[in-house]
Formats: C-alpha cells, structure tokens, sequence
C-alpha cells in the first residue's frame, strides 16, 4: 500500500529551483528518512508535502489526496514535529496535549483518553502540569513528538527531532520513534547519519533539490563501496555539488 | 468547538503572563489614581474624572496591541504557528481564536478602568454604558494593530512598534494628557488624522451626553479599525498560504 506517491515535485524561488523534480514513493507503515547538506531541498519537500508551501509544479499525493487539489484531506491525515519544539510554552504539558487534539476535532472522551495515553507513552505524566517552557529540551522534544501523535495521524513528519539534544536524550528518543515502526508511515530529516543508519527502513539523500540516492543504509553502502553510512552520504552529496 | 480551543489557548498564554497583567491594568489603575490626586491638588480641566477616565481607558487599550502581537510574533519564531498551519484549521478558526479572548479582556480592561473612575467621582449613569460601547471600536483598531504587527514583524520589533512607539503615539497624540488645542498647528492637524484623538473624544462625548459628538468621531475610529483589520487578516491569510510562516 502506497502512503506517498510524489510526481515531478518542483519548488522555485524567484528562478532558482530548490527541489527539481522529485519522484518518490513511500509505502504505508514505513520510516523513511531525508538526508542532505544545508539547503539540500529537505526542508522545502517536507513543507510541500505537510500543506505549508505550494509546489510550483508537480503534484503528491499522501493517502490518496492530493497537496494542490486537496490539502484540507491531507491536513486530517497527518501531523508535523517541527525542527523547533513548537510547543504552547505557557501551557502546561496536559493543556498542550488537550489543545491539540481539540483543534483536530476529538471530542471529550477521545480527548482525555488519548492525552492519558500520550502522557504515558512518553513518560510525561509526571509533569503533565508543568508549564512546557520549564522543561528541559528532552522532554520539550517528547512533548512535541507527543503532540504530533495525539490527532492518530496516519503520516508523520519529524523534522531533525533530536537536534540539540544530549545522547541520554537522543537515545531515549529513538526507542519512542522505534515503537512507532509500522504502525505509521514516518518521514524523518536528520543530520545525524547514526540516527538515521538506526531508524529507517529506507533512506534517500537529496542534494541541489535532488534525490541523489534510495535505499537501506546497507545498500547505499554498497552503492558507494563504503565503510559507513556517513562516508557514503559524504560520496553522494559531494557527487552532487560537483554536478 | 476548534477556535474555542484555540480562543482558551490564547487566553491563556495572555493571562499567565504577569507582565500583561501589570501593563494591561495595574499600570493605566495607577495613573488614573496619581493624575487623579494630582488634579485634586493642582486642578487641570484635561485631568477631570469625566475627562481622564476614557482617555486612560483608550490608553490601556494600546497593550493588548503589544500583547496580542508579542503572542502571534512568538507563535510564528517558536514554530508554534507552522505546526497549527499544518493542523486542519481554517482562517477564521485563527483569527477567532486569536481575537475573541482579546476582545473579552479589553471588555474587562475598560470596565475595571470605569469602575475604578466610579470611586474617584465618575457618576454613575446610562452615558458610563454609552463610552464603553464607544470605545468598542477602538478595541477592534488596537487588536487589528496587534494581529497586523504580528503576522509581519518579530517578537523584537513587536515591542518596539508596540510597545514602544504605538504606546507613545497613542498617549500624546490623544489628548489624554494635555489640550491638543494648547499645542494646535501640524501636530493638533496630525492628531486629529489619526484615530486616537477621536478614541479620547467619542467616550468623553459619551460620557458628557453629547451623542452627535460621538458618532463624528466615532467614524474616524471605525474608519482605521475597519481598514487596519482586514489588513491584518490579508497579511495573516497570506503568511498561512505564503513559504515563510
């Protein structure tokens, strides 16, 4: 089953193409990741595809709808973890978690049911009335994650979720996104090649709006007869800022 | 039931912000005390109850254009804001949501100023009613300020324009604080293109009884918050549709 289906995506600004015509197709319960240096396109594919810019040619579909045609469908359908905690900073933990489902139209069972089980799963319960700006970065970025998940989003996009955070941190963090393999289709961008080596089932490297490269860690490994996923990365983007 | 939501978000982001709570009522509680025992001790026409009150009303109602612009501002450098504009919300969602809690606090703001007025010698009549419903308008002109500012600038300039400028322009500019007529020439010209002097005036029109007096005043107000309000909702629209939140 098809998750994402993106067709000759296209992103121009003022006449310099960011993302050239991109063609992907992402299956149902997968994690796939992006990987590219700065101004790689990253960013701007993941901000067509979450509704928040429009492509300027080229078309996706995510679950069926389409970003140009149909935008308030795929809203319904997915959630965002922005690369910045993007969290309600006077608003305690729960009140956080309650806006959010409210504002994806839960009723108040649903509400109080899934904050409960959002608040459990990320081990928040504890603070679940303190304030969002008194917690450390690890637990603002577990809240976020967590207010991504509470509107049952059948795609979720985690834009660099570990960025800035301590290797404690970091590592909790990634057996919260591994629980959630194959359950929901996951699109991650990260910087960290370990991170994405750990997580994804597939992992594509874009660079001058591009995909350079798709595969698992191992195959882009072989692709590139290297020793490690980063060594491999650093082969395909540079390939890519030579052409 | 979502711009609910979103209205108990917003205002709770502005209550629990004692800054909000010092500028937006103890402050303008404060001079309309100390001006009012100044006057008692050193009596100034311009510093009447019956005059001050709707001026230091209006005066008030410059904050809730800081903190409404310091809230969207923060919303959009946090990322707060793109995380919403990925959420299945409409327009009017946001701009309820933004304004409605903003409009019930100016309410509050106005009639706490009223009532602190009461014991400092406003008489209590039907004209008191008539000036807040007067300064409904200016309400709208302070949020739409707010709205606008924050879907453009950034957290930094919001307290600049804001907090700075806006308050500044909104108190001398008015005649709040002194008879525009003493001054006269450009700057009584200026005053009176602007929307604040006519604020100041429809209350105290108002609360004189003089009702032909509010409306002509009242159109320069309602003018700019009409004008000044479907502007910020343009800018807000065109950042939800825009590349850059």
């Amino acid at each position: 089953m098809i998750a994402i289906q993106i067709r000759s995506l296209t992103k121009k600004f003022q006449g310099k193409t960011v993302v050239d015509a991109l063609n992907l197709t992402i299956q149902k319960g997968e994690l796939f990741s992006l990987l590219g240096v700065n101004g790689a396109g990253k960013t701007t594919t993941i901000r067509m595809l979450t509704c928040l810019s429009n492509p300027t040619s080229g078309d996706a579909t995510l679950l069926g709808n389409s970003i140009v045609s149909n935008p308030c469908a795929v809203k319904e359908k997915i959630n965002v973890s922005p690369q910045e905690t993007a969290v309600a900073r006077n608003l305690t933990v729960k009140e956080n978690l309650e806006f959010i489902a409210r504002i994806y139209g839960l009723n108040k069972q649903a509400v109080e049911q899934k904050v409960e089980e959002m608040l459990t799963t990320f081990r928040l319960k504890e603070a679940a009335g303190a304030k969002a700006k008194t917690l450390s970065g690890g637990m603002q970025r577990r809240l976020s994650i967590a207010m991504a998940l509470i509107s049952e989003p059948q795609i979720l996009f985690l834009d660099e979720p570990t960025l800035g955070l301590d290797v404690l941190a970091r590592r909790e963090l990634w057996k919260a996104i591994e629980r959630l393999k194959g359950q929901i289709t996951i699109i991650l961008t990260t910087h960290y090649m370990e991170e994405a080596e750990s997580l994804s089932d597939r992992i594509g490297v874009m660079a001058d709006g591009t995909l350079k490269a798709i595969g698992s860690a191992a195959e882009l490994m072989a692709q590139k007869n290297a020793g490690t996923l980063e060594e491999a990365f650093v082969l395909l983007a540079a390939e890519g800022e030579a052409g | 039931m979502k711009s609910m939501a979103f209205a108990e978000r917003t205002r709770k982001e502005i209550v629990r912000d004692p800054l909000n709570i010092v500028f937006g009522l103890g402050f303008p509680l404060v001079l309309l005390f100390l001006l009012t025992a100044l006057q008692a001790n050193i009596p100034a026409e311009i510093f009447v109850i019956d005059h001050l009150a709707p001026g230091i009303a209006v005066f008030g109602l410059s904050f809730i254009s800081l903190f409404s612009g310091m809230l969207i501002s923060k919303d959009r450098s946090t990322s707060f804001l793109t995380r919403l504009f990925t959420a299945p919300l409409s327009a009017s969602n946001y701009i309820l949501g933004y304004t409605l809690p903003l409009i019930f606090m100016a309410f509050l703001q106005i009639l706490i100023c009223f009532l602190a007025a009461l014991f400092l010698g406003l008489p209590l009549n039907l004209n008191m009613i008539f000036a807040i419903l007067a300064l409904t308008p200016t309400i709208i002109l302070f949020i739409g300020i707010g709205l606008l500012s924050g879907s453009v600038l950034n957290d930094k300039q919001v307290g600049g324009i804001c907090g700075a400028i806006l308050t500044n322009v909104s108190a001398w500019l008015s005649g709040i604080w002194f008879d525009l007529n003493l001054i006269g020439g450009w700057f009584k010209e200026i005053a009176y293109i602007l929307p604040f002097a006519h604020a100041v005036e429809a209350g105290r029109s108002a609360i004189a009884g003089n009702y032909a007096s509010v409306l002509s005043h009242l159109w320069w107000v309602i003018g700019y918050a009409v004008g000044i309000m479907v502007l910020a909702i343009y800018m807000f629209r065109k950042k939800m549709s825009g590349d850059a939140a």
